[in-house]
């Protein structure tokens, strides 16, 4: 079968120890039956590994900060979309996905750019702060959890939710409190960090899962692939992982994907705790960064958000192999100075 | 009792569980235990078969076995209630 020509822009090249999801994606993406990738990508710093990874990234182009807003964003899209004629483009950072949810329809109505993004609306009630509300409104359980503004909550909450509970930053960070006072001290550390309001949640044990899903937008799951950290950096993130077989947390996956009408990829985080009860933690808004494991399974995520994005028919998928491992590794890139020099100076490479 | 659907065991006694990810190592006997649970065989049939092929006391090889059975349901391998 002929596969049909595309340019895909992706971001997410930080392949660091933290990674962001580009480089899984562009992967899954060169190895897509049904497309012929070339491979756009948008980077924030001249060090992004992923600029320099040519097997996965054809050019790469500098993009504005997402603090820089929409209107540079979207100029710059314009400059890169006059050399290159994108057809799709797959945010992959939690920071810029406000920015590109907002353009989306700019992007499709002036530019030919197609996305597949949720709504603004599906997009906020995800937040870790509306996460009690998110469960009931979709029927998923979630730990209790009270956004506050002060330490002065924390004494209630210590007794309503009991010892340890987790400190969490809206965005970002989150940590484990034995003690009120320990409880106060991440308070001021993450507030420091991240902002206001922080997040306290019941501290739920049990083992983690994360599935990786796609969905159409349409209250149809396109694809969803569960997955075990089996090694995990001091960041937090996995390094290796194992797929898993576990029909329940699938039919919640898909329960939550369909009820929400979720539009592109992400990520669900659960702890299934030792009663078999699956406590939602999080729902981040983008394909993982393991997100190539779920390919190495059988369901190419990335390859169906394409068809997604330019309204091509997309069939459900349910297989895929458990068992399989996904193990990270570090790797030393060489690049030439003038390679930098080009990334540096004229913002593209 | 039974073996969680879909336990992958393989000849050298490599286990892993597909539900949670876990992987172990069991011996030979802990193998030749595993498949006979798998076949259906009830607590006396396996320890039966054990006594036969191993010469020791039946209260040890109940004992070990017990404990086996244990660390198996610990692990969610098996239901041992079934």
């Amino acid at each position: 079968m002929t596969r049909q020509k595309i340019t895909v822009a992706v971001t997410g090249l930080n392949n660091i120890d933290s990674p962001g999801p580009g480089i899984p994606v562009a992967r899954a993406l060169k190895e897509s039956t049904l497309y012929d990738v070339y491979i756009i990508g948008l980077s924030y710093e001249t060090l992004e590994p992923g600029i320099y990874m040519k097997e996965f990234v054809d050019k790469t182009y500098q993009i504005p900060l997402p603090s820089a807003g929409t209107a540079a964003l979207k100029e710059r899209l314009a400059y890169i979309n006059s050399k290159e004629k994108i057809d799709v483009i797959i945010p992959n950072f939690d920071a810029e996905l406000h920015n590109f949810i907002k353009i989306q329809e700019e992007l499709k109505s002036v530019f030919g750019i197609a996305t597949a993004l949720p709504t603004l609306e599906q997009f906020d009630e995800r937040h870790k702060s509306s996460l009690g509300e998110f469960g009931e409104k979709y029927g998923v359980d979630v730990p209790k959890s009270k956004m506050i503004f002060s330490t002065n909550d924390i004494a209630a909450l210590g007794q309503e939710f009991g010892y340890p509970l987790v400190v969490k930053g809206k965005f970002y960070d989150a940590s484990i409190a034995a003690t009120p006072e320990q409880a106060m001290n991440y308070f001021h550390k993450i507030s420091a960090k991240w902002g206001l309001p922080i997040i306290i949640q019941q501290f739920v044990t049990g083992n983690e899962v994360n599935i990786t899903a796609i969905g159409d937008g349409k209250g149809n799951c396109i694809g969803a692939v569960p997955m075990r950290k089996l090694y995990i950096t001091d960041k937090g993130k996995a390094w290796a992982g194992v797929s898993l077989e576990d029909d329940t947390l699938i039919e919640i996956a898909h329960s939550v994907i369909s009820k929400s009408k979720w539009k592109g990829g992400c990520e669900l985080e659960f702890i299934k705790s030792k009663e078999g009860i699956y406590y939602l933690l999080e729902m981040n808004p983008r394909f993982p960064a393991w997100v190539y494991l779920a390919k190495g399974c059988g369901q190419n995520h990335p390859e169906s958000l394409l068809n997604i994005a330019l309204d091509q028919p997309t069939e459900i998928q349910k297989k895929y192999e458990s068992g399989k491992l996904f193990i990270r590794y570090s790797q030393d890139l060489i690049v030439s100075m003038k390679d930098f020099e080009k990334i540096s100076t004229l913002g593209e490479f | 009792m039974k073996v969680n659907k879909n336990l992958a065991i393989s000849e050298n006694g490599f286990v892993f569980n597909p539900a949670t990810g876990d992987s172990f190592s069991v011996n030979e006997l802990g193998v030749h235990i595993v498949n006979l649970i798998k076949e259906g065989k009830s607590k006396t049939e396996i320890i039966d078969s054990i006594a036969e092929e191993y010469a020791a006391e039946r209260s040890n090889i109940e004992r070990d076995f017990n404990e086996f059975i244990n660390v198996l349901d610990n692990h969610q391998l098996i239901d041992s209630n079934d």
